[in-house]
């Protein structure tokens, strides 16, 4: 048994000096039967841009409000406790401001108990507790939900959510222990694992509700009368709650294991093992089948305590902060005042990337999408799959009928490149060939207004000589989308020699209203993401073309918990897209990467994996064994991720010196959002610091202090 | 063409009233929100009726801006969730808001225009304190139309006490205490609360809710109120104690033609018999109500000794008092604001009309033996309104 309240919090308390806190105010209100609900409010005084966080102060607060509503309910005063947010937040978690200054794993185990303490006590008073989620309850905001006896939800709450995964934590304030128990494992892990890895999936309250995460929903308008009414009917007993997916202790020992081994092997398929939290969350949540819930409590602190004091979480919440906020305000901007209105937009062909460019922007922008091409079947087909993807849009309720007509109307198509003459932002998805590229806006400009800007969605050309043959190539910027345009949230803002701070800053706020993340990048071969890729498929080719078997390489990088292996991802760009990039950045910087004459057989022939009939990789095809063989200078994978790891810091310490971008951070966002490489490496600079390889190659860290747990 | 249709009250609520600044519970609380509250409750006591089927939603409010801005009879409409097909509109009569947006969606009804709407008031005096947004035409002085005083509802009170020298401040003060024990008498009697639909409110400690009015003062006395301030002119009469209190509240009602309220098994809680507004010198508008209901008592073919229960707004008690000597009903009449008024209660201007009728309404049930009643107010700038009430329940005897 933990005693809760005999843990010295002085420690935690001493790192709370600025928070700022959430107050646990009481009032008390009669209900019709005139049985008395003492209401909790938590309010930190500040509006919703600011939501209620818990720190340790505020904690602590809620905890001696609690103990005195236990003395209350024990003199007869009080017949149920009832907590509120304030307007729109419930809560949205633990406050997370000084988890870098955790210095110590019995630190970190104060932080799960401190919460226990508060929390749990809504579990432990002697009269049933209520929850009123009125608005955003995250994290430990839903779990302070989760500890009270019954729940009620705001229809119009914003969401519901335990991210803690996505942060590299799992749900420690009883979340892992009660939410199982009340709506079975299944159902817990797609709340506390699933969705968290789904991109950090939010939950609507109806969602909650569905689920048996709440008894009742009720509307904003009188939502708390309602609530407080149901809760004096569940207290007189003129309303029984029923939790059909509340599980049996029999259950939960039956069939928890089972669903538990299934769900692990499902992680494993999909996200490596290299992630510890997902893993922990699991079993943590498995485990409080058996034993008491304070048992569970007790196994969430252990769990959060080495979380908190590892290097994944600490380099999560690095790369959360990189995307929540570094993201905003791209490095190397210009006064956004600067920026041009994007009233009309010309997209400069009708193929694959052109269509999903104009559908990007008739949806974001709303304004006329003018696209063009020398063929006009070509163009009519643009225009009837854009028409055909925003019908889809509709039939799933994502726009009303007027507006699938409104989005319809602005999206056109010309041959006539004249048509162009009022466009303020024209972007090229023609061939990617530089003269194509040159001519074709030279062609356009023309006819273009004076201001327009164009922009290149080029990967491997270089900006500054598409814009060679331009009047004003100041005009040109690069606008680097990745494939598919629609659901890849990273745009590279190339930045070349000639671009002026007019167009760079257009491009950053149309990125902006496009909802994409901008960095901004140097016109250098393969910008940041496809460099480093490059990097990383280069070496993998390489030890393929030397030798070293397609298996060993394959895994060499397990290490990392990337999202995918270099080969699953060179399937994925497609084989010869990959030989492309890797020419172009062994032509570009011969010296450190790689190309591959076997990839351009591979890709010939298009061999490579072999799958079975789910399109689950199952292997390697024996053809493309056959097209690679021949090498002998065989590599161990642990050599082989020295070498990548290696490599990495290289380039990374070069494109830095070179000013490609301004910081590693800017490196990591694009990773993050442009490869999907993991928050638990923080992108890439901090695993590379955690690793080692930073310093060895490099002589320093990228990061001082480096981003490390406390071990 | 146009009917004649029997006119009926179905059913009225309120929200508890509440004290005006920012002691008082609702200062964090919209007014909108309040008259939303009030109209989900009602229609949530009422299943059987489908809010498509409501023909009109007419609200009060005596300053139509901020949160008492833009056709409240459709945005609060909109944000009580009612079908968007149902329409609505704002009204102003000052104090006899709600009362006008009574009276005039029975107009509709009885012409056949209507066969269900909803009529109610909104008065966050907290947020618009009386008069506050309103800029006076220069030539209400200049022409000497009004005197000055006419437009500070207190010095028109006082100006009563000048014109009847018999209405003096002791017995201004013997009705008030009357009223606040009316009032205390009906809530132990738990006459008030069905009626109330209970508002919670943020404050800055906490949300908290409202189930009763902040009003009321049980166990005032004579004494207590002998040694108030008299704001409105030094040694004066009005006082804090015999008039009505600043207020926040919202009130709303359901009126339906008779026929549709039986098709649709709806209550009838009280039948109009007719209705009248009439005006008075702006300066005394206090005394309105004694034209309007002789007025309305002319056009139903009554006399005054028919009406057996009279539910008059306490603006001032020297006012009521006026209205009492005229129709020569004592001061302590037992037939007068059985429940206590809104001395006691709080007069949130534009939506006290519908107070009145729920308290008629509830008193007809109770009384079988009585056949009419009153609901009368006055209002500023000078005017009177009254409406006159038949009791369905009423026993023929």
């Amino acid at each position: 048994m933990t005693n809760y309240d005999a843990v010295d919090y002085s420690p935690l308390l001493a790192l709370a000096d600025d928070e700022v806190v959430t107050h646990s105010y009481v009032r008390d209100v009669t209900l019709a039967s005139g049985k008395n609900l003492a209401l909790i409010t938590l309010d930190n005084g500040k509006d919703h841009t600011r939501p209620n966080t818990l720190g340790p102060k505020s904690l602590l607060e809620l905890s001696d409000v609690l103990d005195a509503l236990k003395v209350r309910v024990a003199n007869g005063e009080v017949h149920a406790v009832g907590i509120i947010g304030k307007p729109f937040i419930l809560a949205a978690g633990a406050d997370l401001s000084k988890v870098r200054e955790i210095s110590s794993v019995e630190l970190a185990q104060k932080m799960g108990q401190l919460g226990h303490r508060g929390l749990g006590k809504l579990g432990t008073l002697g009269v049933p507790s209520f929850a009123f989620v009125n608005g955003l309850a995250l994290g430990g905001g839903l779990e302070i939900a989760l500890n009270a006896t019954y729940r009620t939800v705001d229809t119009s709450a914003a969401a519901l959510a335990l991210p803690e995964v996505f942060l590299g934590l799992i749900p420690g304030w009883g979340g892992a222990t009660l939410l199982p128990r009340l709506i079975g494992l299944r159902r817990a892990i797609t709340v506390a694992i699933e969705n968290p890895l789904k991109n950090n999936r939010l939950m609507k309250p109806l969602d909650a509700l569905k689920l048996g995460i709440v008894d009742r929903a009720f509307g904003p308008a009188r939502f708390l009368e309602e609530s407080l009414a149901w809760a004096d009917r569940v207290l007189t007993q003129k309303e029984r709650v029923s939790r059909p997916n509340t599980p049996s202790p029999l259950t939960r020992a039956i069939a928890w294991p089972t669903i538990a081994r299934v769900a692990r092997k499902e992680l494993e398929s999909k996200i490596g093992t290299v992630a510890l939290s997902p893993y922990l969350a699991l079993d943590t949540m498995a485990a409080s089948a058996r034993g008491s819930v304070h048992d569970g409590f007790v196994r969430e602190d252990l769990g959060l305590s080495r979380l908190i004091a590892g290097d994944q979480f600490q380099a999560s919440m690095y790369a959360f902060n990189l995307v929540q906020k570094h993201a905003k305000n791209p490095s190397g901007a210009p006064d956004k005042s600067l920026a041009q209105k994007v009233t009309k937009v010309g997209v400069i062909g009708a193929g694959l990337m052109a269509r999903q460019f104009a559908l990007l922007f008739v949806r974001r922008l709303r304004v006329p999408v003018l696209l063009t091409d020398v063929d006009q079947t070509r163009l009519d087909q643009a225009i009837e799959y854009i028409h055909a993807e925003l019908a889809k849009d509709f039939a799933k309720g994502k726009l009303t009928d007027d507006n699938l007509n409104r989005l319809q109307a602005l999206v056109s198509g010309t041959t006539d490149i004249a048509a162009f003459a009022d466009a303020d932002w024209i972007i090229e998805a023609v061939f990617e060939e530089l003269s194509v590229k040159q001519d074709v806006f030279a062609r356009v400009e023309s006819v273009a207004s004076h201001d327009a800007i164009f922009a290149t969605n080029t990967s491997s050309l270089s900006v500054d000589q598409i814009g060679a043959k331009l009047k004003r190539p100041e005009r040109l910027v690069g606008f680097h989308f990745f494939n598919p345009v629609a659901v890849m949230p990273l745009i590279e803002v190339v930045n070349a020699p000639m671009t002026s701070d007019v167009a760079l800053a257009t491009a950053i706020a149309t990125a902006a209203k496009l909802k994409k993340t901008a960095i901004i990048t140097s016109d250098s071969p393969g910008f940041v993401v496809n460099r480093l890729l490059a990097l990383v498929l280069g070496e993998a080719m390489h030890a393929v073309d030397e030798g070293t078997p397609f298996e060993v390489v394959d895994s060499a990088l397990d290490t990392f918990g990337m999202p995918m292996s270099p080969f699953e991802l060179l399937d994925l760009v497609g084989l010869k897209v990959g030989a492309h990039v890797l020419d172009t950045h062994a032509t570009a910087f011969p010296e450190r990467f790689f190309r591959s004459d076997n990839l351009h057989k591979l890709a010939e022939e298009n061999v490579l994996l072999t799958r079975d009939g789910k399109g689950r990789v199952t292997g390697f095809s024996p053809r493309a064994k056959e097209i690679v063989a021949g090498g002998t200078n065989v590599q161990t994978a642990q050599e082989l991720c020295a070498r990548v790891e290696d490599g990495l810091a290289r380039e990374i310490h070069i494109m830095l010196a070179q000013k490609v971008v301004s910081l590693p951070e800017d490196i990591d966002l694009a990773m993050i959002m442009g490869a999907g490489w993991p928050f638990q490496m923080g992108g890439i600079t901090p695993f590379l610091d955690r690793v080692g390889a930073s310093e060895r190659v490099n002589g320093a860290a990228f990061h001082s202090p480096k981003i490390l747990g406390a071990r | 063409m146009l009917l004649g249709n029997s006119v009926v009250f179905v059913d009225g609520v309120r929200t508890p009233f509440g004290k005006a600044g920012e002691k008082g519970a609702f200062w964090l609380t919209r007014a909108d929100d309040l008259v939303v509250k009030a109209m989900q409750g009602l229609l949530e006591r009422h299943p059987e009726l489908d809010p498509a089927l409501i023909d009109e939603v007419a609200i009060a409010a005596a300053t139509q801006s901020g949160d008492q801005g833009i056709v409240l009879g459709r945005t609060a409409s909109i944000l009580a969730g009612l079908p968007l097909s149902v329409p609505g509109y704002a009204i102003d009569r000052w104090c006899a808001g709600a009362m006008t947006a009574v009276t005039t969606v029975a107009g509709g009804i009885a012409a056949g225009a209507y066969d269900i709407a909803l009529a109610g008031g909104v008065e966050h005096m907290g947020h618009h304190p009386i008069g506050s947004e309103f800029d006076p035409n220069p030539r209400f002085v200049s022409e000497k139309l009004v005197d000055p005083g006419a437009l500070n509802m207190g010095e028109t009170a006082e100006r009563l006490h000048d014109r009847f020298p018999a209405l003096t401040k002791e017995r201004a003060d013997r009705y008030a205490v009357n009223s606040q024990a009316k009032t205390a008498a009906a809530y132990a009697a738990n006459k008030i609360q069905d009626d109330l639909i209970p508002v919670a409110y943020k404050g800055a400690e906490g949300w908290g809710q409202l189930t009763v009015d902040e009003h009321p003062r049980p166990g005032t006395s004579m004494e207590g109120l002998a040694d108030l301030k008299t704001p409105f002119r030094p040694h004066g009469r009005v006082t804090a104690g015999n008039a009505s209190p600043l207020t926040d509240g919202a009130t709303i009602s359901i009126l339906a033609s008779e026929s549709k309220a039986r098709e649709l098994g709806l209550p009838v809680k009280m039948r109009m018999v007719t209705y009248a507004f009439a005006g008075v010198e702006p300066e005394v508008m206090g005394i309105g109500p004694i034209p309007s209901t002789e007025k309305a008592l002319a056009r139903a073919g009554l006399g005054i000794e028919d009406i057996g229960i009279f539910e008059i707004n306490e603006a001032f008690a020297v006012q009521v008092l006026s209205f009492l000597e005229h129709f020569n009903i004592a001061d302590d009449d037992p037939r007068v604001n059985p429940y206590g008024g809104a001395i006691s209660y709080g007069h949130p201007l534009a939506s006290s009309g519908v107070r009145l009728m729920i308290q008629l309404a509830k008193q007809f049930e109770e009384r079988p033996d009585v056949r009419y009643g009153v609901t009368t107010m006055c209002v500023g700038l000078g005017q009177g309104g009254t409406v006159i009430w038949e009791n369905p329940n009423w026993s023929g005897k």
